[in-house]
């Protein structure tokens, strides 16, 4: 058993802890009434079964303890999976339903704090990377970007006007171009594959969606002075007219 | 109010200190008394395209360091007793300057004439960054051809970020281009970016369009600003771009070539 061990250790690791941000939908309840709850829940899955089959939900009990309305964690938990939503997540909820959710094996996350007279919850938050739903924020721009400057947004970046040779915009999100985009444009720069590049004239340096890029060599193929869309699929970048 | 004009450009040789020496005298002779400020500390020209280089005592950096006062730094130009100039020093380097000191000079300044022109030095170190800190107003000078286009838009993002209105988030300083050595025959030979095309790029208010002409060459040789030479087409280019500034309203002239009777009939352009 021990050889065991010391032999593994000389073997390349099996396993890498990483930090990753996630979007989940977060349930926030007005209600402690589960009946309702699974009424109106159904409605919603019903206009889009695809999108809520087998989700990840974390639960948001933060207005519910505001207004001293306790729920049965146990009930309620019960409930969405019967609905097919899989409960990743709690937050908000008291020290006992924050114990309720821990026993049914349901993290408790910190996003923001209860009352005060629950301090005793905070201890019991697992040290786990916590998925967070992050609020977008766009950017607005309003005068030409010149060469050598160089625009971070955290969200989308919507820009009214010209980019020039030389310049670089960033954005965590989508950027969007009202004018002719000739520097360098790096949309998702946080490995957000969904973000796209919108633009009026295209003629970039450079275009990147989470770090796949394409030089300006390569966008002959792309017309300039007509709108396009740039997305990826595949791992590819896609130049489209819109 | 006192109006600071930065004439500036990133990129060398493209026309700054002959665009200084004629806007100021320019403005001089419409009435308004100017200044205008060599900023190229250690490669002096404007005293020389000026015709003052012989009546040099003191310069821009004896008066930072409090070695003689303003007034007697400043010349008075010898054609027109509006205009004056305070000249760099040929002996010292960039970093004589300072921004206090700079700033000081400027404020004396403001409080005795209508407009003072500084003469930017090429590139976007302390210098050029010195020149255009405290200014209202750029006037920006560009060739037609794309170095100089380009360097233009970086000096652009450079006035529009760390001038001294960006930084305390007042009015942005107002930005006029100036397209110099322009050759309308070149241009339609496909050798010379066209004026819709820097405008493309640029997208800035077109102050006015200077011919490349054998009469700058000729002004600055003799040391009497080219604006002087009202014969000569950059004189009258000149002339126009002053009158344009102070709100006149004057359509632009010397971006067509000189058309003959088969190009007029045709309508080429």
């Amino acid at each position: 058993m021990s050889i065991d061990t010391q032999q593994n250790a000389y073997h390349s690791p099996v396993l890498e802890f990483k930090s990753s941000t996630f979007s989940v939908p977060v349930l926030v309840l007005a209600s402690n009434d589960v009946i309702i709850i699974e009424q109106q829940l159904q409605e919603k899955i019903h206009l889009a079964p695809e999108f809520f089959k087998n989700s990840p939900l974390v639960f948001d009990l933060q207005d519910l303890n505001k207004n001293d309305l306790d729920i049965d964690i146990t009930e309620f938990t019960q409930t969405i999976r019967a609905l097919g939503l899989l409960p990743i997540g709690i937050r908000g909820g008291t020290a006992q339903q924050n114990q309720q959710a821990l026993e049914l094996g349901i993290p408790v996350h910190s996003g923001h704090s209860v009352s005060a007279s629950s301090a005793t919850q905070k201890q019991s938050t697992p040290p786990e990377p916590e998925p967070q739903v992050v609020a977008a924020i766009s950017t607005l721009i309003t005068h030409p970007v010149r060469s050598g400057q160089r625009i971070y947004a955290l969200g989308d970046l919507v820009i009214l006007a010209q980019v020039s040779a030389g310049a670089e915009i960033l954005a965590e999100g989508n950027i969007h171009v009202y004018g002719s985009l000739r520097g360098r444009a790096l949309a998702g720069v946080q490995g957000n594959t969904k973000a796209r590049i919108f633009c009026s004239d295209l003629q970039a340096e450079l275009i990147s969606i989470a770090g796949n890029y394409k030089i300006s060599e390569d966008l002959n193929g792309a017309v300039p002075n007509q709108p396009v869309q740039i997305y990826l699929q595949d791992h590819t970048l896609v130049i489209k007219d819109i | 109010m006192a109006r600071i004009i930065v004439v500036t450009s990133g990129k060398g040789g493209v026309g700054k200190t002959t665009t200084s020496a004629a806007i100021a005298m320019g403005l001089a002779k419409k009435g308004h008394k100017t200044a205008v400020i060599d900023f190229d500390v250690g490669l002096r020209n404007l005293d020389l395209i000026m015709g003052c280089e012989r009546r040099v005592v003191y310069d821009f950096v004896n008066v930072i360091n409090g070695e003689a006062s303003l007034n007697q730094a400043l010349i008075r130009d010898k054609n027109c007793n509006l205009l004056y100039i305070l000249p760099a020093s040929q002996t010292r380097d960039k970093d004589a300057l300072s921004q206090e000191g700079v700033g000081k000079i400027l404020d004396e300044l403001k409080k005795d004439f209508k407009y003072i022109v500084c003469d930017s030095p090429a590139g976007i170190e302390k210098g050029a960054h010195l020149a255009m800190y405290f200014a209202d107003d750029a006037f920006i000078v560009t060739n037609p051809e794309v170095s100089s286009v380009r360097d233009s838009d970086r000096m652009l993002g450079i006035l529009s970020s760390k001038s001294r209105r960006a930084e305390q988030n007042e009015e942005p300083i107002k930005e006029f281009l100036l397209l110099s050595r322009y050759s309308p025959d070149r241009v339609k030979l496909g050798e010379m970016l066209s004026v819709d095309d820097v405008q493309e790029i640029l997208s800035l208010h077109l102050l006015g369009v200077i011919p490349e002409s054998k009469s700058v060459l000729t002004a600055s040789n003799s040391g009497i600003p080219v604006i002087l030479d009202e014969k000569s087409d950059a004189g009258q280019a000149y002339a126009d771009i002053v009158a344009r500034y102070l709100g006149e309203d004057r359509p632009h002239r010397f971006i067509d070539e000189k058309k003959g009777l088969f190009g007029k009939l045709f309508g080429s352009k």
